[in-house]
């Protein structure tokens, strides 16, 4: 361990929801995108999953939302080390969707992909089970286009880079296909509580 | 399904730019040698780091304090040196009020200390120095952006380069005796008599794209979210494309 001469940390209680290497970012909401934040009308909105399922489909903002609605009320992390603990999102469960495209027996991985261009890959096994949602409300209010509205994927049990803004898309594959930040040296998977943040990790 | 996918959309992100990523894995020692005051917020860190790989300007690192008890904290840093400073690196901090981690380098910190690093991180926001660059900063956001600078006088490059840095005050431009004539300081509050005061505009955005090089610029936009948001509109109804702006927000 190579203590920092002179360096006692903020005074801290443990939180046990805190990942390692991560702190409590409180009211914060730092914004972290790579891109211009897209001028994206609720109406001009769609969400489209193809590849390797039986029926490749398309959701417009309506239809998307005449399914049953899901919210999660949980945790956030980022890779640059802030955490936000009880959040509120609401939206659809990403199974309502999949569950309807049925993907085949031999897929394995999605690469998710943004109105902007953003692309991120994810094992399927974290985008099923009622572990991500499509999210288009924030603490009860439409979700902020900073933020990812007017709508964004939602996999809060991994790093926030995997939680699309703007989402557009899911391709369905049956291999792992590193998206834009993992092409850039992040890690495949991303989770928290492994601290996989970079390659290697 | 081998082939590159590419997603049907009106927006893009701009083009990755190849970087190793071999060293951002390792944590390294970096030792301070030197601290320069910059204004009566920042100051400038300077580290040698014998193993450090190099890194394109533009690309940030982690760093890492950890206490007596075990406790680590760690942040994201823009790196402010070019790559010719081998061996080394230098950060530039603001003092950010109740700031663990700046807290530390501005109250504590003395040449010797040693503080762990990992990096270089990320090549969206690097600029190799390949490509006309149109540099827009404000406050701290300017820290990566000077590293282009600093590189493109190392290289004794002619490929066009352009700053446009707001400040609150000339007491607060960062890094302000340093600047030459590729750059133009905005200051928001205050400045000397007959300079002007005010937000960075369109007046200050639409003629450097009026007098664009052949092929255009790469924009780089570095600040908080506002500034991010603000700048980075501004260059759109300028005409820059889209797809050729990199932003890198400060949370």
């Amino acid at each position: 361990m190579n203590v920092t001469r002179g360096f006692t940390g903020r005074p801290r209680v443990h939180h046990p929801g805190l990942p390692p290497g991560q702190y409590d970012a409180g009211d914060d909401w730092p914004v972290l995108s790579a891109e211009v934040t897209p001028d994206l009308a609720a109406a001009d909105w769609s969400f489209r999953i193809d590849g390797l399922v039986a029926e490749p489909r398309t959701w417009s903002w309506d239809a998307a939302h005449a399914l049953a609605p899901s919210a999660y009320e949980g945790d956030i992390h980022c890779v640059t080390s802030w955490s936000k603990f009880g959040v509120r999102f609401g939206g659809v469960s990403l199974d309502a969707f999949l569950g309807l495209v049925r993907p085949d027996a031999t897929a394995t991985h999605a690469v998710a992909y943004s109105h902007t261009g953003y692309t991120t890959n994810l094992p399927l096994t974290d985008l099923t089970g009622g572990r991500a949602w499509i999210a288009w409300e924030y603490d009860g209010r439409p979700l902020p286009a900073e933020h990812g509205g007017p709508a964004r994927l939602l996999v809060p049990h991994l790093y926030f880079w995997k939680s699309a803004k703007w989402i557009a898309g899911l391709r369905i594959l049956d291999h792992d296909e590193p998206g834009f930040w993992e092409q850039n040296g992040y890690h495949a998977r991303g989770n928290p509580w492994e601290e996989q943040r970079y390659s290697g990790d | 399904m081998t082939e590159t996918f590419v997603p049907p959309t009106r927006f893009a992100v701009p083009g990755r730019i190849a970087v190793s990523n071999r060293a951002a894995a390792v944590w390294q020692t970096a030792t301070l040698t030197e601290i320069r005051r910059e204004t009566p917020h920042a100051a400038t860190f300077r580290f040698a780091v014998p193993g450090w790989q190099g890194h394109l300007p533009g690309q940030h690192l982690m760093l890492r304090l950890t206490a007596e008890d075990g406790y680590g904290a760690q942040r994201h840093y823009s790196i402010a040196s070019p790559p010719e400073d081998a061996g080394h690196i230098e950060l530039t901090l603001d003092h950010v009020e109740g700031g663990e981690v700046s807290g530390w380098f501005h109250t504590v910190a003395e040449p010797g200390d040693e503080v762990q690093v990992r990096g270089p991180l990320s090549g969206f926001f690097a600029w190799p120095g390949d490509r006309p660059a149109l540099l827009i900063g404000a406050g701290s956001g300017v820290v990566p952006l000077m590293s282009m600078v600093r590189h493109h006088r190392a290289q004794g490059s002619t490929v066009p380069l352009r700053l446009l840095v707001s400040a609150r005050s000339p007491q607060e431009l960062i890094y302000a005796r340093e600047y030459g004539d590729e750059t133009t300081p905005v200051f928001t509050r205050d400045a000397a008599a007959g300079v002007p005061v005010g937000r960075m505009s369109a007046a200050h955005v639409a003629p450097l794209l009026d007098r664009a090089p052949p092929g255009g610029w790469e924009a780089y936009v570095c600040g908080s979210n506002g500034f991010a948001e603000h700048a980075s509109r501004l260059l759109v109804e300028a005409g820059q494309p889209v797809h050729r702006i990199r932003i890198e927000r400060f949370g």
